[in-house]
């Protein structure tokens, strides 16, 4: 169960914005990444983020680059989940390869402000918000596998072990 | 029912007689696209704990993000990937002084109809131009197809786009596509497969189809597909001796949308800072001064499109408050073009000549932007920050809007 506090933003939040382009290449550490996470959305974030705060969010978030430092940056800056109406199929991919929650349900992003508190089961679909519940669509067993190990590269490590 | 292109290649490739949308199919591509991430992304394969990467010639390796190296961080990177190239012994690798990774891609017939790649970049889409199926995936993803060869897709459903109509002499494909984008928006096409057909799009040459694929991230979708014909198995036969197995969906599939668009009634399109589907008609936008015009990237810096910008240029001077950079999108487009005559009359209007490679597309070096300054790019992407400077606006258009926009410093319909 992740339980933090909610940084709300608006539609199309992109990778741009998320970790910017010009970082790419020169940013190889985690933790460095996460200095910079949203830094050309909301310059407070990086700054004030505590550990399992929520992003909550409109439509297609994280939409552009295949940037996973986009996915990775949100992640060690201790976000412990993001909520929105929808998901780019490339941030979704690489939020779960890295191990991040990325949560669907459109019902509580309308409802969700800066700073109310929410409540994530990921692994079960379930959502908590403004004294409502939400379900919404669990992960596949096949993606869930790569979750649960806490990423691609350590589920794939998994596999290879076990062979 | 008969079956979309989309389902058609992934149930060949997992070795199935039939998938529905939304299956999970687990397969081991044809072609793997990795460019200036190849440092991290072998990083990562080596948490992986194998030695030799799965097969060496499903890699492609392109340096182009930021070169020549723009800083000793940019130079160390390109060194590591240097490394792991030799030491993984990958033949199909492409340093500095060659191009967009993904014009070579196809300029060197690595992928052709029938074919399945993958990239760790977004705009890996263009190869759906010869009738691949290609799309972006992470760098996590990438390490694991190093490492296992394997990948996973869920099947989508298809969007088709039937387009007709003449095409008028001052729109291009690239208008088309920022129309389309403008009209269903920036998930429009969300996490589907996209098929351009119709004989507006068989009418276009292979440089513009490769605009279509291209820019179709840009709606939300997981690949952009046009039919292979006459035209893109002439255009492989210069490039390739490779004999492909093209697909075609069935005539009874079955598409999610089918979305209708006639050319000769779309006007030059810009989309305006700072998403891709803030698009109007270069007309209205006639008041806003520019201070930079790019034209190049693997959206549009082809032999045909840098041709647009000289047919416009020829004998003019730009103007005197705009910088016009061209990138040619590779080093045998750079080349073409020279021994055209293209490029004196770019540098006699005024404008300096790139070396082949991304430029300021993704704000890393050679003419990003300072605060307040308005760029107007044919490139596929105007987020904010996205040339270098949260504070600098930019604006998207065809080549021909482009170069006209030089003349005047503003944006000017061509």
């Amino acid at each position: 169960m992740i339980v933090g506090k909610v940084w709300k933003y608006g539609d199309d939040i992109n990778t741009d914005v998320i970790f910017p382009g010009k970082y790419t290449y020169t940013i190889s550490d985690r933790k460095e990444m996460a200095e910079h996470a949203l830094e050309d959305l909301d310059s407070e974030f990086a700054k004030n983020v505590q550990k399992n705060d929520i992003i909550v969010a409109g439509k297609n978030f994280g939409c552009g680059s295949s940037r996973e430092q986009a996915a990775t940056c949100i992640k060690e800056a201790g976000a412990g989940a993001i909520i929105a109406k929808s998901f780019s199929r490339l941030f979704f991919r690489n939020a779960i390869n890295e191990g991040l929650p990325v949560v669907e349900c459109p019902e509580a992003v309308d409802l969700l402000k800066k700073g109310d508190t929410a409540e994530v089961d990921f692994i079960n679909g379930k959502l908590k918000a403004g004294g409502k519940e939400f379900d919404f669509v669990k992960l596949p067993p096949f993606i869930l596998e790569i979750f649960n190990d806490g990423g691609l590269l350590p589920h794939t490590k998994r596999k290879l072990d076990k062979k | 029912m008969g079956q979309t292109f989309v389902q058609k290649i992934l149930a060949a490739k997992a070795g199935l007689d039939h998938v529905e949308v939304g299956q999970i199919v687990e397969i081991v591509p044809d072609v793997a696209l990795s460019h200036d991430n190849t440092a991290a992304i072998s990083k990562k394969f080596e948490t992986l704990g194998i030695e030799k990467i799965y097969d060496q010639n499903l890699h492609i390796i392109v340096l182009d993000h930021c070169v020549p190296a723009a800083s000793e961080k940019y130079a160390s990177n390109h060194k590591v990937i240097r490394e792991f190239v030799k030491n993984q012994e990958i033949e199909k690798f492409y340093d500095i002084n060659n191009g967009v990774c993904h014009q070579i891609v196809l300029e060197k017939g690595h992928i052709g109809p029938g074919m399945v790649g993958v990239g760790s970049d977004s705009h890996t889409t263009m190869y759906g131009a010869v009738g691949a199926f290609s799309t972006g995936i992470g760098r996590s993803e990438m390490a694991v197809i190093f490492g296992t060869g394997k990948i996973w897709f869920k099947v989508p459903p298809t969007i088709k786009f039937e387009i007709t109509g003449e095409w008028p002499d001052n729109l291009t494909s690239k208008d088309l596509i920022l129309h389309i984008i403008g009209d269903i928006g920036s998930d429009g096409a969300f996490y589907s497969s996209c098929e351009f057909t119709g004989p507006a799009i068989s009418a276009l040459n292979m440089s513009d189809r490769m605009v279509l694929s291209n820019m179709s991230v840009e709606m939300g979708a997981k690949n952009g597909y046009i039919p292979p014909d006459e035209k893109t198995l002439l255009w492989l036969s210069e490039r390739t001796d490779k004999k492909f197995k093209a697909v075609y969906s069935d005539e009874d599939c079955k598409y999610s949308k089918v979305l209708k668009y006639d050319v000769s009634k779309i006007k030059p399109t810009v989309a305006r800072p700072h998403t891709v589907d803030n698009c109007v008609t270069a007309d209205e936008l006639s008041d806003v001064k520019i201070n930079q015009a790019l034209i190049g990237t693997c959206t549009n810096g082809r032999v045909e499109d840098i041709e647009m910008a000289a047919s416009v240029l020829k004998g003019k001077k730009i103007h005197p408050d705009v910088r016009l950079l061209v990138f040619p999108a590779s080093m045998d487009i750079y080349k073409e073009s020279i021994k055209l005559g293209y490029i004196e009359i770019l540098i006699d209007a005024g404008a300096v000549i790139m070396n082949p490679g991304c430029g300021p597309c993704l704000g890393a070096h050679e003419g990003t932007l300072a605060p307040e300054e308005v760029c107007i790019s044919t490139a596929n992407r105007n987020f904010k920050g996205r040339m270098g400077c949260k504070e600098a606006s930019v604006y998207l258009a065809s080549p021909l809007t482009v170069a006209t926009s030089a003349l005047t410093g503003k944006i000017t319909s061509p």
